[in-house]
C-alpha cells in the first residue's frame, strides 16, 4: 500500500467520522465539530495529493490548505456565533427543537 | 256589385264573433252571453233580410241571378307541376237568400225561447256559446260558393251538434248519443270528402259558380257527364252519389238515420234548432245546391239521372220507414225525431222527383212547423217537470192553453191538413211531382202512405199529451202525501209544483210567431200562385186561381186531403174516442196487433242489427288491433326496452366495478404513496442530509464496484 493510499484512507475515515457526527448528532456544537472534521479531511487530501503529486516543488497544496483553514476559522466563528444566538433565543442547542421555521 | 253581396260574409261572422266572445266570458256572466248571442242573431237576421231584398230586386229571366265573391285561399303543390289552387267564396242567389232568412229567423226565435228554457241551467253561458257557433256554421254553409267552404261549415255544424247533444254530458245516455251522432254522420262525411276529392281531381276547382269555370256550370258538367267509370256509371253520377252519401248521414236518411232519434238527449231548443229545423236540413240543402251535378246527363240521353233516382228512392223509403216507427214511440221528442226523419225523406223525394223548388219549399215550411212542434214539446216537458213519456201526460189542454193551440197548429201543418196549413201545400207539391215521376209510381204510393202515417201518429201524440186526464204518477203521489200530511195536521207542501203549468212569455212568444209562419208560409207556394218556385228558378209566375181547378191538381189535392183526414180520423178513433186512462195501459194499436207494434216500437231492430253486424265486426277489429298492439307492437317495444335496460345494467357494472373501482384504487394508492413519501419530508435537514449521504455512499460503491463489472 502506497503512502498516498494510507493518507487517503485516513482522510476518508476522518471524513466518514465527521459525516456521521454531522448527520447523527442532535447537538449543534457536535454537528459543527463534524463539519470541521470533514473540512479537515478534505484539507488532508489536498496535502496528500500535493505531496505525492507530480509537482511537489510548487507550494500549491499548502496555499490551498492555508486558505481553507482560514476560511474554516471564519466559518467556525460564524457558526459558533449562530449557535450562541440560537441558544440565547431557544435556551437549547438541540437541533430538533429549533424548528419554528418548519412549514 | 251591391254592398250586401260584398259583405255577405258578415252574416256568419257575427254569430262566430259572439261565440268567440262568450267562450271567453265567465260562467256567471249569463245576461251578457245571452245578449251577445241574441244580438248577433238579430243583426244577422237584419242582414239576411237585406240580402233577401237584394235578390228580390234582381228577378232572373229563366234562371236565377247569382252574385258572388271568390277569393284565393291557397296554392297546393308546385304551380308548374301538377299543383292546383283552392278558392273559397260566397254566393247570393235565391236559394241562399231563402235559407239565410229561414235559418236566422228560426234561429233567433229559438235563441229567445232558450232564454226561458235554459234559465235554470248553470252552463247557460256555454250553451249560448255553442248555439252561436252553430248559427255561424249553418249560415256559413248556406252562403258557401265552394264545396270546400261548405264542407268546412258542414263539419263545424256537425261538431256543434255533437257538443250540444252531449250538453248534459254527465248523463251517460247523452254522452253516448253525442258519440253516436258524431260517428254515424262521419260515415256519410267520409263519402262526401271522397266525392269532393274526386270532383277536384276531375275539374280542378271546387267553386260552384265561377263565371263559367265553376264545377256546377255547363262546361264542367258536360265534361263530367261525358266520362264513364266502371259499371257504366257517368263520373258526374258517381260524384253526385258520393256527395249524396254525406247528405244521407247529415239528414238522417235510411240507413244512417239511427243517430237522429238518439240526438234528442240534448236540450229541447237544440233538438228544435239543429235536429229538426236547420242542421238536418243541411243535407237537403246540399243536394239542392249540387242539383245541377245530380241532374247532369250525357247529351242525348233522356232518362232520369241515376243520382236523382237514388235520391228519390232513399227519400221515399225513409219517409215511410221513419213514419211507421214514429207510430209506436212513447217519448214525445222521439216521436218528433222520427217524424223529422220521415219529413226529410219527403224533402229528398221532392228533390229527386220534382227538383230544387219542391224539396226546398217543404224544407222551409217544415223548418217552421217542426221548430214549432219541438218548442211546443219543450214547453210541455218544461211544464210537466222534465217528463218526456207521453203515457204519463194527458189533459194538458186546460193547463197549457197557448201551448196546446200552437201545438195543434204545428200538428195540423205537419199532417198536411187541407188548405189552411203550409204543410199541406208543400207536401202536396211533393206528391204531385212524385205522381208525375217517369221511372216508377212506387215513390208516390210510399209518399201517400207516409202522409197517412204522419197524420195518424201526430193525432196519437196529441191525444196522448193534451186530451184525457193527467196520468203522471208523481203528481198523484204528491197529492196523496199532501192529503196525508194535512190529516196529520202538519203544513202541506206546495202541491202545485207537480201540477203542469203554462210556460213563461219568453217561451210562448216564439211559439206564436212560428205558428203564424206555419200557417202563412204555405200561401207563397200554392199551385195557384207558385211564387216560391218561381223565385228559386228565376221565373216570375203570375197568380191564377184557375190552376187549382185543373183536373190533375184537383184530383191529387182531394186524394191527399182524403188521406190526411183518414189518418186523423183513424188516430182519433183509436186514441181520442176513449181517452187513455192509465199510464200503464197498453197502446190501442198494441191491443190490435201486438207483434207488429213490438216491431215498430223496437224501430225494426235497426239498432240491434247494427249492434250485431257493424258494431260486432268493429269490436272484433278493435280486439284484433288491441291484441296486435298488446302482443306484437308492445312486445317489440318491450323487447327493445329490455335490451336497453340490459345494456344499461352491463354499463353500470362496468362503470362501478372497472372504471370507478380502478380510479378509486389508484387514488387510494396515490394517497398511500403520498403519505409514505411525505414521511421523508420531515422538515429535518439532518434526515435529508442523511439520505443524501446514503445515496452518495451508494453512488460511491456503485462507481467503485459497478464500473468494474463486465
Amino acid at each position: 500500500m502506497t503512502p498516498l493510499a494510507l493518507y487517503l484512507l485516513l482522510s476518508a475515515l476522518v471524513f466518514a467520522i465527521g459525516l456521521a457526527g454531522a448527520l447523527t448528532r442532535r447537538n449543534a456544537i457536535i454537528v459543527l465539530i463534524g463539519i470541521e472534521l470533514m473540512l479537515n479531511a478534505a484539507n488532508l487530501n489536498f496535502i496528500a495529493f500535493w505531496r505525492f503529486g507530480p509537482n511537489p516543488q510548487a507550494l500549491t497544496g499548502v496555499m490551498f490548505v492555508i486558505f481553507s483553514i482560514g476560511v474554516a476559522a471564519a466559518e467556525a466563528a460564524v457558526g459558533l456565533a449562530l449557535i450562541i444566538a440560537v441558544y440565547r433565543h431557544y435556551r437549547t442547542t438541540h437541533l430538533d427543537e429549533v424548528d419554528s421555521m418548519k412549514g | 256589385m251591391d254592398w250586401i253581396v260584398q259583405k255577405l260574409w258578415v252574416i256568419p261572422a257575427l254569430p262566430l264573433l259572439a261565440a268567440g266572445l262568450s267562450a271567453l266570458l265567465k260562467q256567471r256572466r249569463r245576461r251578457l252571453a245571452a245578449g251577445l248571442a241574441v244580438g248577433a242573431m238579430v243583426l244577422a237576421l237584419a242582414l239576411s233580410c237585406l240580402a233577401f231584398a237584394n235578390t228580390l230586386q234582381h228577378p232572373g229571366h229563366g234562371s236565377p241571378v247569382r252574385q258572388g265573391v271568390n277569393f284565393f285561399w291557397f296554392q297546393c303543390g308546385d304551380p308548374q307541376m301538377s299543383g292546383g289552387t283552392l278558392w273559397l267564396g260566397w254566393v247570393l242567389d235565391p236559394l241562399t237568400a231563402v235559407m239565410l232568412v229561414m235559418v236566422s229567423l228560426v234561429g233567433l226565435l229559438i235563441f229567445i225561447y232558450s232564454l226561458g228554457y235554459m234559465a235554470h241551467d248553470e252552463n247557460f253561458t256555454r250553451f249560448f256559446c255553442f248555439l252561436s257557433l252553430f248559427a255561424a256554421g249553418m249560415l256559413g254553409l248556406v252562403i258557401a260558393n265552394s264545396l270546400l267552404l261548405l264542407f268546412i261549415c258542414w263539419e263545424l255544424v256537425g261538431l256543434t251538434s255533437y257538443l250540444l247533444i252531449g250538453f248534459w254530458y254527465h248523463k251517460p245516455s247523452a254522452a253516448a248519443a253525442a258519440k253516436k251522432a258524431f260517428i254515424t254522420t262521419r260515415i256519410g262525411d267520409l263519402a262526401l270528402l271522397l266525392g269532393m276529392v274526386w270532383l277536384y281531381s276531375q275539374t280542378g276547382t271546387l267553386l260552384f259558380y265561377d263565371g263559367g269555370n265553376g264545377c256546377l256550370e255547363p262546361s264542367a258538367l258536360a265534361r263530367l257527364a261525358a266520362q264513364t267509370t266502371s259499371l257504366g256509371l257517368a263520373v258526374s253520377t258517381g260524384i253526385a252519389l258520393l256527395i249524396f252519401c254525406g247528405a244521407i248521414g247529415k239528414s238522417g236518411q235510411v240507413p244512417l238515420h239511427v243517430w237522429l232519434p238518439d240526438a234528442m238527449e240534448g236540450p229541447t231548443p237544440v233538438s228544435a234548432l239543429i235536429h229538426a229545423a236547420t242542421m238536418v236540413a243541411a243535407g237537403v240543402f246540399l243536394v239542392a245546391r249540387v242539383y245541377p251535378l245530380m241532374a247532369a246527363q250525357p247529351g242525348g240521353v233522356a232518362a232520369v239521372p241515376g243520382a236523382l233516382q237514388a235520391v228519390t228512392w232513399v227519400g221515399a223509403i225513409t219517409a215511410v220507414f221513419a213514419a211507421s216507427i214514429a207510430v209506436a214511440q212513447t217519448d214525445i221528442k222521439r216521436i218528433l225525431a222520427y217524424s223529422t226523419v220521415s219529413q226529410l225523406g219527403f224533402m229528398m223525394l221532392g228533390l229527386g222527383a220534382g227538383g230544387v223548388a219542391v224539396g226546398m219549399f217543404h224544407l222551409i215550411t217544415h223548418a217552421f212547423f217542426k221548430a214549432l212542434l219541438f218548442l211546443g214539446a219543450g214547453s210541455v216537458i218544461h211544464g210537466c217537470h222534465d217528463e218526456q213519456d207521453v203515457r204519463r201526460m194527458g189533459g194538458l189542454r186546460k193547463a197549457m192553453p197557448v201551448t196546446f193551440a200552437t201545438y195543434a197548429v204545428g200538428m195540423l201543418a205537419l199532417s198536411g191538413f187541407p188548405l189552411l196549413f203550409s204543410g199541406f201545400w208543400s207536401k202536396d207539391e211533393i206528391l204531385h211531382s212524385a205522381h208525375g215521376w217517369s221511372v216508377s209510381h212506387w215513390p208516390f204510393y210510399l209518399g201517400v202512405f207516409g202522409a197517412l202515417l204522419t197524420a195518424f201518429y201526430m193525432t196519437r201524440q196529441v191525444c196522448y199529451v193534451f186530451l184525457g186526464s193527467m196520468r203522471s204518477s208523481r203528481r198523484e203521489e204528491a197529492h196523496a202525501s199532501a192529503g196525508r200530511q194535512q190529516a196529520e195536521g202538519s203544513e202541506p207542501p206546495h202541491v202545485g209544483c207537480y201540477d203542469p203549468h203554462e210556460s213563461p212569455p219568453v217561451m210562448i212568444i216564439p211559439l206564436l210567431v212560428l205558428a203564424a209562419g206555419s200557417i202563412l208560409l204555405g200561401f207563397i207556394g200554392t199551385p195557384a200562385w207558385p211564387w216560391f218556385q218561381g223565385f228559386l228558378t228565376g221565373r216570375s209566375v203570375p197568380g191564377e186561381l184557375g190552376r187549382l181547378c185543373e183536373p190533375e191538381v184537383l184530383r191529387l189535392m182531394l186524394l191527399s186531403s182524403g188521406v190526411v183526414l183518414v189518418g186523423l180520423g183513424l188516430g182519433w178513433w183509436l186514441y181520442g174516442r176513449k181517452p187513455v186512462t192509465s199510464a200503464d195501459a197498453p197502446d190501442a194499436l198494441e191491443r190490435l196487433q201486438p207483434d207488429a207494434f213490438a216491431l215498430l216500437r223496437r224501430k225494426y231492430f235497426v239498432d240491434e242489427a247494427y249492434e250485431a253486424s257493424v258494431i260486432r265486426f268493429q269490436a272484433w277489429g278493435a280486439k284484433a288491433c288491441d291484441w296486435l298492439d298488446y302482443w306484437v307492437w308492445s312486445g317489440v317495444v318491450q323487447l327493445l326496452s329490455l335490451l336497453v335496460v340490459g345494456l344499461a345494467w352491463a354499463n353500470r357494472l362496468l362503470d362501478e366495478h372497472v372504471v370507478n373501482a380502478g380510479f378509486d384504487e389508484s387514488c387510494r394508492r396515490l394517497t398511500e404513496g403520498g403519505t409514505l413519501m411525505s414521511r421523508l419530508q420531515g422538515g429535518r435537514v439532518q434526515s435529508y442530509l442523511r439520505l443524501i449521504g446514503l445515496a452518495l455512499a451508494m453512488l460511491a460503491l456503485f462507481l467503485i464496484w459497478g464500473c468494474h463489472a463486465p
